[in-house]
């Protein structure tokens, strides 16, 4: 049988009619995966039965909106990434002739001076324009601070590249007294300014740094060690039940309880760690998997001392140092002893500054456990075991360590959790925690500290901004509600970051040991997550 | 006794049910050596095509015969599940084909997160109960089998045997064995590999449809968030039988579907979950690459 190998067939479809053929194949697999999911509805009648609604209107829009997507993608899109591709030299943050082109001086006065002006402006635009106009007009105003920030930092990117560390630090330290200040001048009262920074101090500042701390505290086990585990929320919840149980039962401080906490969560890490010792890859990823789903079931079940799935509140706050207290009816309380108004934004800004310090305190462990034998011992076992044990590395205490290690962080996250929370349930702790943690460290390039707090930022910040969009809600009405898409978006993130940059943000690493010059080696040369 | 047969019969068919979902994890370790993370919500999409499907049948007909009304059922999902998992693969799988071990692992969790959401966003949260579609029980010596348990484990074997006879007596299962083995040389011998691989995601999340729909029809009832714990048990199941070995995929899912439902019935109903799970880790500790599975030939 002769093989025909037409080769002109390729060249002659030229780009647009490639596209235009991709773009049906990909409508017709959209109709496909659609047609039920999007062009049915099941939702309950008033006698609870299952009824269908039909919305072939919205899977038309679907299916079209993919069409073209793929149509502009492989017409557009690809030859421009090509090119892309040829011409830029990458520069730091962003290739050069996309950043040049995009960060222009009389663009970035412009927008200084929209945003100013919106900002002067903000109080009395409401009632100058209707309040409908004044929402995208806040929106504008947001668009056009992150355009200066943005350019900013594009003009600084060498400095900036050269200094990322310290000025992360710095910037991390400054951020709620920033905030404070910046909403300060918006509301012209401090009081009013510290109300406001509840939200940017708690929900974005404690959050995002609650799972850098668990993400560099994992990165010891999986960037380190080596070791997949997909359990790594059992030791979080540990630790928040450890503060919460021996909190609540015992009143005794959070001091004493954090490093207790770290201790418990320690000790099953070790626990843990010696059944599997003998288990490699993919064996110990379920297991570990196992042991975190038995640690919430237990927790759901020994309703005695857990409560079940309704939790335990009531867990008492974080002293500041036992030398004043949080709580408005104390008479130490932190307004009467220094004079100032009451306000709840203190807390909050004290267990920012409290996980900033464990955070920091997890970074410093790390980087001076890694240049320690038993950090070396961590690394060497993660590129290749058979050659760690041949030179005489114990691999059993060098992964029952790196469990435990993983794990205290792990429980003084925890801790940390359950004080600022002041209510612990199981629900805290599913399987999907575990996933996000890992994720993270997977995104940000394992073993690297900054890529794995970027990830976080980007991950976490991302998906809290994503409750933020209620102006969405005058595009597509009032039922709209954009909170249900974070999850949604939050999975498909992953996908993209993670086909994007398959190593991670940060994909070359400084090695710990070297021999005269130190060079950085290439993530392809390294072989990680073999455990 | 009869109680113990009575556990019997429902472990069996709980096992079934784990032993289909738990084929499609290890078809795919087995060829691409990765955990499809997604597959749970695989076999929970599946379910729910099979929901709407019966839905939509409800609607365009008076009356539909219980037999044609899951054939259809099945079908449907089969297909579209496919169509599902061929698309994840890929989208999300075969880029990073090559790539380290870990990378294809985050974006099955995204896949499987985005499924679940997927599935949430456009058909609401709530639980979907169906009236129940079989409703019939035999009382055999004072033992009682319902006709949904006999559906089940008869469907599962015929499944089963269809596939052992794809899988050893076919050329795609010659296929899929030569890339099991050694994909570079199978590619060098004329394989196909991509198809190979495209046809293994197809037939996996095929089987995780038919659970699917057999699991509505078990239970009645499904919800978006329902795809967790029988993917992860069925993952347990295939990783207890011996990750990337088919007869010990069936094996696990016989193992955990009677240890649950023995586990309920003597002890506490409560820690069923619990004991699956720490079983799971006793056998692995004597027996560190699962029942069946081969042991790792470490090379230096």
């Amino acid at each position: 049988m002769a093989v025909t190998v037409s080769p002109e067939r390729d060249s002659v479809a030229t780009p647009i009619q490639r596209a235009l053929k991709e773009a049906f194949y990909a409508g017709a697999i959209a109709l496909g995966l659609f047609v039920l999911f999007i062009g049915l509805k099941t939702g309950q009648n008033i006698s609870n039965e299952l009824v269908l609604t039909e919305r072939w209107g919205l899977l038309a829009a679907v299916v079209i909106a993919t069409a073209v997507g793929r149509f502009l993608y492989v017409a557009y899109g690809q030859p421009f990434m090509a090119n892309q591709k040829i011409t830029d030299v990458a520069t730091g943050l962003l290739p050069a002739s996309v950043g040049s082109r995009f960060f222009q001086l009389p663009a970035f006065i412009l927008a200084v001076v929209a945003a100013v002006l919106l900002f002067v402006l903000s109080n009395s635009l409401a009632g100058w324009v209707g309040a409908e106009p004044a929402g995208y007009l806040q929106f504008l105003r947001a668009l056009a601070v992150i355009y200066v920030l943005a350019s900013v930092i594009y003009y600084f990117r060498a400095f900036i590249h050269a200094n990322f560390t310290k000025l992360g630090v710095a910037a991390l330290v400054l951020y709620p007294i920033l905030v404070v200040a910046v909403l300060s001048l918006n509301a012209w009262s401090i009081v009013g300014g510290l109300q406001g920074s509840l939200k940017w101090v708690d929900n974005f500042g404690i959050q995002i740094l609650i799972y850098v701390m668990l993400a560099w505290g994992l990165n010891i086990v999986v960037g380190l060690a080596g070791l997949l585990d997909l359990g790594y929320v059992a030791f979080y919840a540990i630790g928040a039940y450890s503060y919460a149980l021996l909190g609540t039962h015992f009143g005794l401080s959070f001091w004493i309880l954090l490093p207790a906490a770290g201790m418990m969560a320690a000790f099953w890490g070790v626990m843990l760690g010696f059944p599997v010792l003998r288990l490699r890859g993919d064996y110990l990823a379920i297991v570990t998997l196992a042991f975190g789903e038995i640690i919430r079931l237990v927790l759901i079940n020994w309703r005695e001392v857990t409560n079940g799935s309704s939790g335990i509140s009531g867990i008492p706050k974080v002293s500041f140092f036992g030398l004043m207290s949080f709580n408005v009816s104390d008479p130490n309380y932190i307004a009467k002893v220094l004079g100032i108004a009451q306000s709840g934004a203190y807390y909050k800004i004290f267990l920012y500054y409290l996980i900033l310090g464990l955070c920091l305190l997890t970074a410093f462990v790390t980087i001076r456990l890694r240049r320690l034998p038993v950090g070396r011992a961590w690394e060497a076992l993660r590129e290749d075991e058979i050659a760690c044990r041949s030179l005489g590395i114990n691999t059993t205490t060098t992964k029952l360590t790196a469990f435990a290690t993983g794990a205290m962080f792990g429980g003084f996250a925890g801790s940390f959790f359950a004080a600022r929370q002041g209510f612990v349930s199981p629900e805290s702790f599913v399987f999907l925690e575990s996933a996000i943690i890992l994720a993270i460290v997977v995104l940000g390039g394992m073993g690297s500290l900054v890529g794995i707090a970027v990830a976080a930022i980007v991950m976490i910040g991302g998906t809290e901004a994503l409750r933020e969009l209620d102006f969405l809600k005058q595009i597509f009405g009032p039922d709209f509600t954009p909170e249900l898409y974070r999850m949604l978006l939050f999975g498909m993130a992953m996908v993209i970051v993670m086909l994007w940059k398959p190593r991670g943000f940060v994909g070359s690493r400084e090695p710990t040991a070297f021999l005269k010059i130190r060079r950085a080696v290439s993530g392809s040369f390294t072989k990680e997550g073999h455990g | 006794m009869q109680y113990f047969v009575q556990q019997l019969i429902n472990g069996l068919t709980l096992g079934s049910i784990y032993g289909l979902i738990a084929i499609g994890y290890t078809m795919v370790y087995g060829i691409i050596g990765m955990i499809n993370f997604a597959h749970g919500d695989i076999f929970m999409v599946g379910a729910f095509t099979a929901l709407i499907v019966f839905l939509v049948l409800g609607a365009l007909f008076y009356s539909v015969p219980v037999v044609i009304a899951l054939l259809v059922m099945m079908i449907v999902a089969m297909l579209l599940t496919s169509l599902y998992n061929w698309t994840i693969e890929k989208v999300a799988y075969r880029p990073l084909r090559g790539s380290f071990r870990l990378a294809p692992l985050i974006t099955a969790i995204g896949m499987s997160i985005a499924l679940s959401n997927f599935v949430q966003v456009t058909q609401g949260p709530r639980n979907k109960p169906i009236p129940p579609m079989v409703s019939k029980v035999y009382d055999i010596g004072g033992i009682s089998v319902s006709l949904k348990q006999i559906i089940i484990v008869i469907v599962t074997a015929l499944l089963l045997a269809l596939f052992w006879y794809l899988v050893n007596k076919t050329s795609l299962g010659r296929a899929q064995r030569a890339c099991e083995q050694d994909r570079k040389m199978a590619a060098l011998l004329g394989i196909d590999v991509d198809r190979t691989i495209s046809i293994t995601f197809i037939m996996g999340a095929a089987l995780a449809a038919v659970a699917g729909t057999l699991f509505l029809m078990y239970y009645g009832v499904i919800a978006f968030s329902d795809g967790f714990t029988p993917g992860v048990k069925a993952f347990t199941a295939a990783v207890l039988g011996g990750i990337g070995s088919l007869p010990g995929a069936v094996l696990g899912g016989l193992m955990i579907g009677f240890i649950e439902s023995m586990w309920s019935a003597y002890f506490s109903i409560d820690y069923k979950d619990v004991a699956a799970f720490s079983i799971l880790a006793i056998v692995l500790i004597f027996l560190p690459s699962g029942i069946l599975g081969r042991p790792e030939v470490e090379k230096v």
